[in-house]
């Protein structure tokens, strides 16, 4: 008798385990297809932060969405173009990483909104944006959609008082936020983070693909 | 005339040793890595140098001027708390026998209103003011806008 119960006993847990150990695998597998299980380096913002979206006029005088740059993996940035040392390092250094994600990086875009469109016209932003690379735009528009952007992602901008001579500068968030083909938040990369680990998120990023085309 | 000469011997040593201690800071710099990136129209732009001081005491940086532009502000940008931001400041210190950079993302030199377009592989002279009232002339290369340092 107590033979029979110590075997019984042994199945029922050996098939509780088999059963938690299909449970856990199935978990796991579904982790992996949501990207849970991605070994990024950069801030996962997976989830947290809404989707791509805003209606702004992009470097060639056309008017832009969100929508217009599904396919593509998406770097937002904030700045403008009278910033001398911030933003010019920022968008130097994104050029070197399209350069070493190679052929990959065609399948991303810089998108560079400005925030002082006061100054930045859409000409002033294509001479400004090409200076740097060829697969970055350069976004201004009506001050409240640039305004609405920002709030959407949680950034902040503020112009400092004019020195007297009508120059100003414009102190602004120095994060970069990252999208995937579908237009879905991703990553958060801030100046703290290093270089390789932009290259090695976009790479996994651009590798992913996505629904769109 | 015996008389005179004798005068002026201890004058003129007097002179010229009072003019050697008074300019010691800009004689101390050395210059190295003196960039400009070039941004396109008429937008300013940051002009970076490495200084080391090669002297006893420290010498203090306070600003620089240039004919190719109206105006130049010695300027750092930070990106503490998440927001870049750019500030004047009115000197930047060489230690002795030390060494101060002005790089990308920190102490650089803004320069505004080129008085003729400066075009990449220009070289502008830039004359870099100590606080003893010093001056040296540096060369600095145009680099394009997609430039991270001196060289690449």
């Amino acid at each position: 008798m107590i033979r029979t119960d110590s075997r019984t006993t042994f199945r029922r847990v050996s098939r509780i385990a088999l059963l938690l150990a299909l449970v856990l695998g199935c978990l796991w597998l579904a982790g992996c297809q949501r990207g849970e299980d991605i070994p990024w380096r950069l801030t996962n913002v997976t989830g947290h932060m809404p989707d791509l979206d805003f209606r702004l006029v992009d470097d060639q005088g056309k008017a832009v969405s969100g929508k217009d740059y599904r396919g593509k993996v998406v770097l937002l940035y904030f700045g403008y173009t009278h910033c001398p040392d911030v933003c010019p390092l920022t968008l130097a250094q994104l050029h070197v990483v399209m350069q070493r994600l190679g052929p990959l990086a065609d399948g991303a875009r810089i998108l560079f909104v400005s925030v002082d469109p006061a100054r930045d016209t859409p000409p002033v932003m294509h001479a400004y944006v090409n200076a740097f690379d060829p697969r970055a735009v350069g976004l201004s528009g009506a001050p409240r959609d640039i305004e609405s952007l920002s709030k959407r992602y949680r950034s902040a901008y503020t112009r400092e008082p004019d020195k007297g001579d009508g120059q100003y500068e414009v102190s602004h968030s120095s994060a970069i936020y990252i999208f995937d083909r579908d237009g879905r938040a991703r990553l958060l990369s801030t100046p703290g983070n290093a270089q390789d680990d932009l290259v090695h998120d976009l790479h996994l990023l651009l590798s992913l693909g996505g629904t769109a085309p | 005339m015996m008389a005179r000469s004798t005068l002026a011997l201890p004058l003129l040593t007097c002179l010229l040793w009072s003019t050697a201690s008074l300019a010691n800071q800009a004689d101390h710099i050395r210059t190295s890595q003196a960039w400009i990136r070039v941004l396109p129209g008429d937008l300013p732009a940051g002009a970076y140098v490495t200084l080391e001081n090669t002297g006893d005491q420290v010498a203090s940086l306070q600003g620089a001027s240039s004919l190719r532009y109206t105006s130049t502000m010695l300027h750092k940008s930070s990106t503490e708390g998440g927001m870049g931001r750019m500030e004047m400041v009115e000197h930047l210190d060489i230690p002795a026998h030390g060494k101060a950079e002005l790089a990308p993302g920190g102490y650089h030199l803004m320069l505004m209103k080129a008085q003729a377009p400066v075009k990449v592989g220009d070289t502008v002279k830039l004359t870099l003011r100590f606080s003893d009232g010093s001056t040296q002339e540096a060369d600095f290369i145009a680099r394009p806008a997609n430039a991270t340092d001196a060289t690449h």
